[in-house]
């Protein structure tokens, strides 16, 4: 177990470690110079190369790349050439918006997606497996950001219940904030619901035709002991790899789910950056986003160990 | 005597054809899917050679008309025709869709063969590049191109087609593994065949219907990502009708004219529905083994 998790977790670091390269490569060394995008086409010369040592951008590559990392450990990431600002702060103050949203969106996702999946699982093949299913396949295919629209569409411009965008932040409580999570949450969760309900509905079928179950209804356990007892248990292992996987989509989906909704997240961070040639904050931004994805998936594999002893080291 | 082996086996492939043909026509999801399918080429195809109006012309004293006998949904805040837009904007769909599932096909495949073929250190180190790869989602990547070069369609195709390769690298690998336990493949190894014979030969012709159906899946998503891209500006650039960018000029608009946000996400629904049913389809009627509990 100890093995397998230090094994892991070496891999982890291993990842990570290349993602960084990655990232520095494409943003960093790729054509063009920062401080000449920043100042446009008709800067001088003189100012450009001031500018350049300035942002330390005249030193070596592996020097900025090891500054970077460096600087990553302490929790130093830099200025913003944009704001001046350091980069860490802004991200931070993004996170408070983004690691709620896809919070709650995950939350919404998971009680939907079980719900549903062991409803249907429950009534294999009666009309309202079929209908959840149906709607499932629907929900599949639904673009994210279409259904927010359509979220929108309903609850901000014909019933006015909800806002159609922005944020209300978390100083006048818990409530105003969430209120505005509420339709993008809503929207990120419906789609990863379907596909998850879908995934819990086959784990569940699946475990149903287990002789163990069969034992456990002998021994005079009924169909509902069985399927919370020992079904479930049995069943989450591919609920949660597919439930991994769908967190780093759902980051991946904040991002757009920010700009429908004008939300000022580390999606609309990036975005802002993008605009602004701020290279540094983008940089940044995407590695933590990458980094997310990855100690997510890290934690998934462990925690399978933990739920399932079988699995061994050369399964990895 | 070279002839005979021919004559004998046309017959029973067509046959084998035949049988598939027969039984794909009675099976629901994929008659559906393959119907939407062929409802959204036929769209593209169409929008080659006719459109109602121009997809490009702007008259903007014509803007935001609701549907009338001449434009049937209408037209938008430009003055384009909405039905014209739609036919178009199928085209880069499946532009888009086409080019990234074939990067995702021809790197993930290639190196999932290679990587279930060798094994050893030249796996481990495709399989960890793999499940790094995953790190970035399209819309990262995309994000990361459209800082550096700028957005645009090959941004956009370039980000959704790197982000399928490690799907298509664990499907080949897990399914060729398979078979490379299989007797047959020891029958042609014991017969002299190399490595790369058997692949070509014996590994890849039993994979097929597995990528097939991985393929329309992926194609699916690739659909999604590429509607994304467009919506956030970073895809298809205007003055090509696409139709995630139809639905962020239409959001602009929801108060006047909301019908404008339903029709593009209507489309893109169909396609990927569309695609997502004929997949379950194939998987049920090419690989029975693999069908999904339904």
């Amino acid at each position: 177990m100890s093995v397998f998790v230090l094994r892991r977790f070496l891999t982890l670091v291993a990842t990570l470690l290349g993602a960084s390269v990655i990232i520095f490569l494409v943003l960093d060394a790729l054509p063009g110079n920062a401080a000449e995008t920043l100042m446009g086409a008709d800067a001088s010369p003189d100012a450009i190369r001031a500018l350049t040592v300035k942002l330390g951008l005249d030193q070596p590559l592996l020097t900025r790349y090891v500054h970077w990392i460096g600087g990553m450990l302490v929790g130093d990431l830099g200025n913003s050439y944009a704001y001046g600002t350091p980069v860490a702060g802004l991200i931070a103050e993004r996170l408070a918006l983004t690691i709620p949203l896809a919070i709650l969106s995950m939350a919404i996702t998971v009680v939907l997606a079980l719900a549903a999946g062991i409803y249907t699982a429950a009534n294999h093949n009666r009309l309202g497996d079929v209908g959840v299913m149906s709607l499932t396949q629907i929900g599949i295919a639904l673009p994210n950001f279409w259904f927010a629209i359509l979220l929108i569409l309903l609850f901000a411009v014909k019933l006015q219940w909800l806002s159609a965008g922005g944020f209300a932040g978390w100083d006048d409580g818990i409530w105003p904030g969430v209120k505005s999570l509420l339709l993008p949450a809503v929207s990120l969760a419906v789609v990863q619901a379907a596909i998850l309900a879908r995934v819990t509905r086959s784990a569940v079928l699946e475990v149903l035709r287990e002789d163990f179950v069969r034992t456990a209804r002998a021994k005079g356990l009924s169909r509902r002991e069985v399927l919370w007892q020992h079904v479930l248990r049995n069943a989450m292992i591919p609920v949660m790899t597919v439930m991994g996987l769908q967190f780093a989509n759902l980051l991946a989906g904040t991002i757009v789910i920010e700009n429908v909704f004008y939300l000022p997240g580390l999606g609309r961070l990036i975005f802002q950056s993008i605009a602004n040639r701020d290279l540094i904050v983008v940089r940044n931004c995407v590695m933590l986003l990458a980094g997310m994805v990855v100690v997510v998936n890290f934690v998934v594999d462990v925690l399978y160990a933990y739920i399932d002893p079988r699995i061994k080291v050369h399964d990895l | 005597m070279s002839s005979a082996p021919t004559i004998t086996l046309a017959p029973a492939a067509a046959r084998r054809a035949n049988g598939f043909w027969r039984r794909a026509l009675r099976h629901r999801s994929f008659v559906l899917g393959g119907a939407l399918c062929l409802l959204v080429l036929f769209a593209a195809l169409l929008s080659l050679v006719w459109t109602p109006w121009s997809a490009y012309d702007l008259d903007v004293a014509a803007k935001l008309r609701p549907p009338s006998a001449s434009h049937w949904l209408g037209t938008d805040v430009l003055g384009r025709d909405i039905v014209s837009l739609l036919l178009v904007g199928a085209r880069a769909t499946i532009l888009v869709g086409i080019i990234a599932v074939g990067i995702g096909l021809t790197f993930g495949v290639g190196l999932g063969l290679i990587a279930a073929a060798r094994r050893g250190w030249t796996e481990e180190l495709i399989m960890r590049m793999s499940d790094f790869t995953f790190a970035f989602p399209a819309v990262l990547s995309a994000i990361m191109l459209a800082a550096v070069v700028g957005p645009g369609m090959v941004t956009s195709i370039t980000a959704i087609g790197i982000f399928q390769i490690p799907v298509f690298v664990r499907v080949t690998r897990g399914s060729a593994g398979a078979i490379w336990a299989r007797e047959f493949v020891l029958a042609a190894r014991a017969s002299g065949k190399g490595r790369f014979r058997i692949t070509i030969e014996h590994v890849l012709p039993n994979i097929m219907s597995v990528l097939i159906v991985q393929a329309t899946i992926q194609f699916a998503l690739a659909i999604l990502a590429e509607a994304a891209l467009s919506y956030l500006g970073l895809g298809t650039q205007p003055p090509t009708p696409s139709w995630g960018r139809m639905l962020n000029d239409a959001q602009s608009l929801l108060f006047q004219s909301p019908m404008l946000a339903v029709y593009p996400g209507m489309a893109i629904a169909i396609a990927v529905l569309g695609l997502n049913l004929l997949g379950d389809g194939l998987r049920d009627l090419l690989d029975p083994r693999l069908s999904r509990e339904r």
